[in-house]
């Protein structure tokens, strides 16, 4: 049979070549180890403590002995509608807002660029220059910014040699943005914001722009669309999923921060910040879940209506 | 006769490469126009030229006795059906359509009832409210098509637009482009490397070759008296014939069709051997070391290969050109 030997390979000896043609007649038993871990993980730990912190929130906490009453009750949600926690939660979703409104302004012409323009080693360089940030220690960055907005600051400093220091003063003058120094001001917390997580809105844009070929933006130029108007019905509408998916990025992450608000800015809470300190020093856990509750039924309704708004049909 | 497009000495060159060279070309208006040549030829770039994507490095353009260098794209009266056909992903058929309309201005009521006209020309009325991913390769051209003629252009523009169909569906696209042009009476300008597609299309080809035009002539005249080698060899299965095998001291062409067996007085030559191409057979013959290629009705009796046989063809029907390129 040296016909037979000569079509079908010898092949491995032994289990481990066993295993592989088991693996190759079954391929689902092969996925399902593959899946198998990673699956675990997200479902026991990731999942398993989310869900016993949102069943955290239905419990309510005892004013006089301050322990934990484990009736359910959405007695501690009635509590986030305080006036002093609605503004924890009003402060933080419009910071999210402005930032990631600001972050899609910033990102979209470099994104623009980087998939239109930039080739071989500019492409390199702006992957580099975009990643680079990303590479160096958050805190240290956020340090950085206060010395660099503060009132001794090279900011400053710079303003004053344009002789623009009037300018900043009358801006810092002005009521809710303003403050003392930038570096104390919510215009300081948002420029800190906007600074660390716009990679995360320029990658999703970009790869989004990529995606939208040349020839349909000559096209509409073609049928007589002016460059702005290519913008609007073309360009933006293809490039939507890819801002929204940024949005998600820095919408979500500026909403559960706790630490740039506390270094700059004006030291009124942020819910991160109050997620903090309800569930360390107050020992308040119920509070402290509903607090994070609320970022994930933002960001739930968030993506719904942008379903709903056709955002992803260009998917 | 009206010019459409005419170019004077236009080059267009990217870096050092000359994509096109010298270009003088006129184009009738009402005219079915033909840009035929090889990939890199420079085919596409005279159709960007006139589209306005790309601008003359060298010479001068005009359409319609108007000068159109610097004009951008969108304010040139001209349309384009791309290759791929380019349809806007994110919009239905009936808002791709209408989309040049919408950018000039015209109330959503009216601009739907034209485009709504514009697909029933070409034949998929009632298809508005799909998306292009809905539809076939075949529907997707006719929709790129109406997008194009529904602004009224003075001239279209078609990059290779059957490029991506099987072959039964070109064909039919093929006649379909041709009557639509002769009802509309638009100037079309038409990019393909597919020489049975200008031939049967147009009016006039322009053969193009290295950036520059090698002939340009009605489908007979190229297909007939070819100018140069390389128009022969591009255009049809034509036998190019070196000056020593003519005797006539120059390049020369014979189509194949024009070959017949004879008894006595002919050339000797060797059948090598033939193909069967359906209602015809072609036959390769080696006629002392010259390849030649002939065509039989496949109804007709056929030497077996190898066997030795003498061919002929009429004095007329060899073709001479004047250019040994």
């Amino acid at each position: 049979m040296t016909a037979r030997t000569a079509v079908i390979g010898a092949g491995r000896a032994g289990i481990a070549g066993r295993l592989s043609d088991i693996f190759w007649r079954n391929p689902r038993i092969m996925l399902a180890l593959l899946l198998a871990p990673p699956l675990l993980w997200l479902g026991v730990i990731y999942l398993g403590s989310l869900f016993a912190l949102l069943i955290q929130s239905f419990f309510s906490i005892d004013e006089f002995s301050g322990l934990i009453n484990h009736e359910p009750t959405l007695k501690t949600y009635r509590e986030l509608l305080v006036p002093a926690n609605l503004d924890i939660i009003i402060r933080t979703v419009s910071m999210a807002a402005m930032v990631t409104v600001g972050a899609a302004i910033v990102a979209f012409p470099i994104a623009y660029y980087a998939a239109r323009y930039a080739t071989g080693r500019w492409k390199a360089l702006f992957y580099l220059g975009i990643m680079l940030p990303l590479w160096s220690s958050y805190l240290v960055k956020v340090y950085a910014w206060k010395l660099i907005l503060a009132k001794e600051g090279i900011f400053n400093w710079l303003i004053g040699k344009l002789h623009l220091t009037w300018l900043l003063e009358a801006y810092l003058q002005m009521p809710l943005i303003g403050g003392n120094s930038l570096s104390v001001s919510y215009t300081g917390t948002f420029l800190v914001f906007l600074y660390v997580w716009l990679p995360f809105m320029i990658l999703p844009v970009q790869a989004a722009l990529e995606r939208v070929p040349g020839t349909l933006i000559e096209a509409s130029y073609d049928l007589g669309a002016s460059p702005r108007q290519t913008l609007r019905n073309v360009i933006l509408p293809l490039a939507l999923p890819g801002i929204i998916a940024g949005s998600i990025f820095t919408f979500s992450l500026t909403l559960g921060d706790y630490i740039i608000p506390q270094i700059i800015g004006s030291s009124r809470l942020f819910i991160g910040q109050a997620v903090y300190a309800h569930q360390g020093t107050a020992g308040n856990i119920p509070l402290a879940a509903a607090f994070t509750v609320v970022p994930v039924v933002i960001m739930g309704f968030y993506l719904w209506t942008a379903k709903r708004m056709g955002a992803f049909d260009a998917l | 006769m009206t010019i459409a497009v005419s170019f004077t000495a236009v080059s267009r060159h990217f870096g050092s490469v000359k994509a096109v060279d010298r270009v003088d070309l006129e184009i009738g208006e009402g005219e079915f126009f033909a840009m035929l040549g090889p990939s890199g030829s420079g085919k596409t770039t005279c159709l960007r030229l006139i589209a306005g994507f790309e601008q003359p490095t060298a010479g001068h353009i005009e359409i319609f006795g108007e000068t159109v260098e610097g004009v951008p794209p969108y304010r040139r009266n001209v349309n384009t059906v791309f290759q791929d056909y380019a349809l806007f992903p994110h919009l239905t058929i009936v808002d791709n359509v209408a989309y040049g309309l919408m950018v000039r201005g015209i109330a959503k009521a009216e601009r739907y009832r034209m485009a709504e006209e514009a697909l029933a020309l070409v034949e998929l009325p009632g298809f508005g409210n799909r998306r292009p991913s809905q539809l076939s390769g075949g529907q997707r051209q006719r929709v790129a098509l109406a997008r194009a003629l529904v602004n009224k252009p003075k001239v279209l523009l078609l990059d290779e637009p059957l490029g991506a169909l099987d072959l039964k569906l070109r064909e039919q696209m093929q006649e379909e482009i041709k009557s639509l042009q002769k009802a509309l009476g638009i100037t079309f300008v038409f990019v393909t490397h597919d020489q049975g597609e200008a031939l049967s299309m147009a009016d006039r080809i322009a053969v193009f070759n290295q950036g520059r035009i090698m002939q340009v002539g009605s489908p007979e005249e190229i297909y007939r008296q070819p100018s140069s080698r390389f128009v022969a060899d591009f255009v049809g299965a034509s036998n190019v014939l070196p000056p020593d095998f003519t005797g006539a001291g120059r390049w020369a062409s014979l189509r194949p069709e024009a070959i017949r067996f004879t008894k006595s007085g002919g050339r000797p030559a060797r059948v090598v051997s033939h193909s069967f191409l359906g209602g015809q057979t072609r036959v390769a013959l080696d006629a002392g070391g010259q390849r030649l290629h002939m065509l039989l009705p496949s109804a007709d009796s056929r030497p077996d290969d190898g066997s030795d046989v003498q061919i002929a063809w009429s004095d007329g029907d060899l073709h001479l050109m004047d250019d040994g390129k």
